[in-house]
């Protein structure tokens, strides 16, 4: 853990490199690190993906299960997300619960698969109000080198583009395996960039040292149409003006279609 | 969600389930210093919402280990009680409620002078007695009022509202009803004297343009809830000077 001296001269030095539009490590403020995605990493997983945003180091597992529908949505499938920030990613990191950065995380990775409604859910029914598939996502952060956000989302959609269910016929009300697979009915692809706000510049795609020092960060989720599907604030004691806003969402909607490509022909 | 249900949010008037227009809020009541033991409080209801909030401190941090050698850090909890809607809610955390508390706590950060009380916390305790949407912005709105009545030093006050989109029509401060079968929902926290945006979320779906929209509207809202905020201020320093 950084104290707080060190953390002023890092937030100074970065500040100082800003205002001459460059960063720490070299790159442009609103260009990302190299992005590999690598799918079908987990036989045993229905779907998977792992995702390097330069260090950061991302696992996201599919796993596929029967269960009930929720009373109020009884002919949809139920989409669950859950995020571990696994010890041995980073010094920061204890074993336990998930703490409220996990939580956040899962939150706002869910958020975005859930709002851009990229998995017809209505597919997933096998007897309304009885059964239904269970999609489990579950981000497994390997090495923490920041941005974990758009890493786990990216990550988190490769993965759903990669999984397969069993072909099955419903008799007396049970599910019978037939031999071959479906892919599962991913109909969007929502794709998650994060600002972070340090001094009055906006950079996206931060390192550690950056997330450090960051006064605040946005997080906009588009999906494949361009239109915003999440949003979240976060990370510290700043904030954004309007204008800053806007400036972020027009970013977005070029950055998005970007990532998308890499991610959906991976 | 954006099924023919949600073309009944608004009739053709453009007048809502409750009766009101697109752009208006609910009734707004706010009252100040209301529980004895806290050290700041505040009571708001804002159409059926009824929210209490709590302040304590600055005081020592516990566990010791939270504590920040250069300032001091804020403990919030969101908690919505069990009565508080229309089946029972568990009173364990959810994960909804440890979300809201982070980004509730990150959205009142910017206002608070963190820095003139180091090694310190400040404890505040948001309790959702009746819920029906919006109550993550009520809450900001109610726990800003009490820290002020706490006599924390702050940069401004954080007022919180939310626009969204509810039967295809751009609407501010969204009832439960229109925030679950509606297609958006915007919840904005705000600092007006400072333009300074401290909370920002989005569910839905909603183009660039219609998001300009819907945030100009929750930043409007917010300058009008702001008004009723500081009368509430001033109102309970009133009424101390009308009992002498």
């Amino acid at each position: 853990m950084n104290t707080p001296i060190v953390i002023n001269v890092k937030k100074k030095r970065i500040t100082e490199l800003l205002a001459n539009g460059k960063r720490v490590d070299g790159r442009a403020p609103t260009e990302y690190r190299k992005l590999d995605v690598e799918s079908g990493v987990i036989e045993r997983a229905e779907g998977s993906a792992r995702v390097h945003l330069g260090k950061t180091d991302v696992i996201v597992g599919v796993k596929v299960d029967t269960g009930k529908p929720f009373p109020d949505m009884p002919d949809k499938g139920v989409l669950t997300v859950n995020a571990e920030l696994v010890p041995l990613a980073s010094p920061a990191f204890e074993p336990g619960p998930p703490g409220e950065q996990a939580v956040e995380l899962a939150r706002v990775v869910d958020r975005g698969i859930r709002e851009s409604k990229a998995i017809d859910l209505e597919k997933l029914c096998v007897e309304s109000g009885k059964q239904v598939f269970v999609v489990f996502i579950d981000v497994y952060v390997l090495n923490h080198d920041g941005n974990l956000i758009d890493a786990s989302a990216i990550a988190a959609l490769a993965a759903l583009i990669n999984t397969k269910m069993f072909k099955y016929t419903v008799e007396d009300g049970e599910i019978v395996k037939k031999p071959g697979y479906t892919p599962l009915p991913v109909v969007n692809h929502p794709v998650a960039v994060t600002f972070a706000k340090i001094g009055n510049k906006l950079i996206l795609d931060t390192g550690l040292d950056e997330e450090e020092v960051m006064d605040a960060r946005l997080t906009m989720t588009m999906d494949k149409d361009g239109h915003i599907c999440a949003m979240q604030k976060g990370g510290g004691s700043g904030y954004f003006t309007r204008e800053e806003i806007l400036e972020a969402a027009k970013i977005a909607s070029e950055k998005t279609p970007e990532l998308r490509k890499i991610v959906v022909k991976s | 969600m954006t099924s023919k249900k949600s073309e009944k949010l608004i009739d053709k008037k453009g007048i809502r389930l409750d009766g009101r227009k697109v752009d208006e809020m609910r009734p707004v009541k706010m009252q100040v210093g209301v529980l004895p033991n806290a050290d700041g409080s505040a009571y708001l209801e804002q159409g059926r919402n009824k929210i209490l909030v709590g302040v304590y401190g600055p005081k020592e941090a516990h566990p010791r280990h939270i504590a920040q050698q250069d300032r001091a850090v804020i403990q919030c909890r969101y908690h919505m009680a069990p009565f508080s809607v229309d089946e029972r809610k568990s009173p364990a955390p959810s994960r909804r409620d440890v979300e809201l508390s982070k980004v509730i706590r990150e959205a009142l950060e910017p206002a608070v002078f963190l820095e003139y009380y180091p090694r310190t916390s400040i404890q505040v305790y948001i309790e959702i007695l009746q819920a029906d949407g919006g109550t993550r912005c009520a809450g900001i709105t109610t726990a800003a009022l009490a820290l002020a009545d706490a006599g924390i030093p702050m940069r401004d006050l954080v007022v919180a509202c939310a626009a969204g989109k509810a039967g295809g029509k751009i609407a501010l401060d969204l009832m439960d009803t229109e925030d679950k079968v509606g297609e958006a929902d915007v919840p904005v926290a705000f600092m007006p004297n400072l333009n300074a945006i401290t909370l920002l979320q989005m569910d839905g779906n909603l183009s660039v343009d219609e998001f300009t929209t819907a945030l100009d509207m929750a930043l409007e809202g917010c300058k009008k809830l702001y008004a009723i905020q500081k009368e509430a201020l001033k109102s309970k320093y009133e009424s101390i000077e009308e009992a002498k």
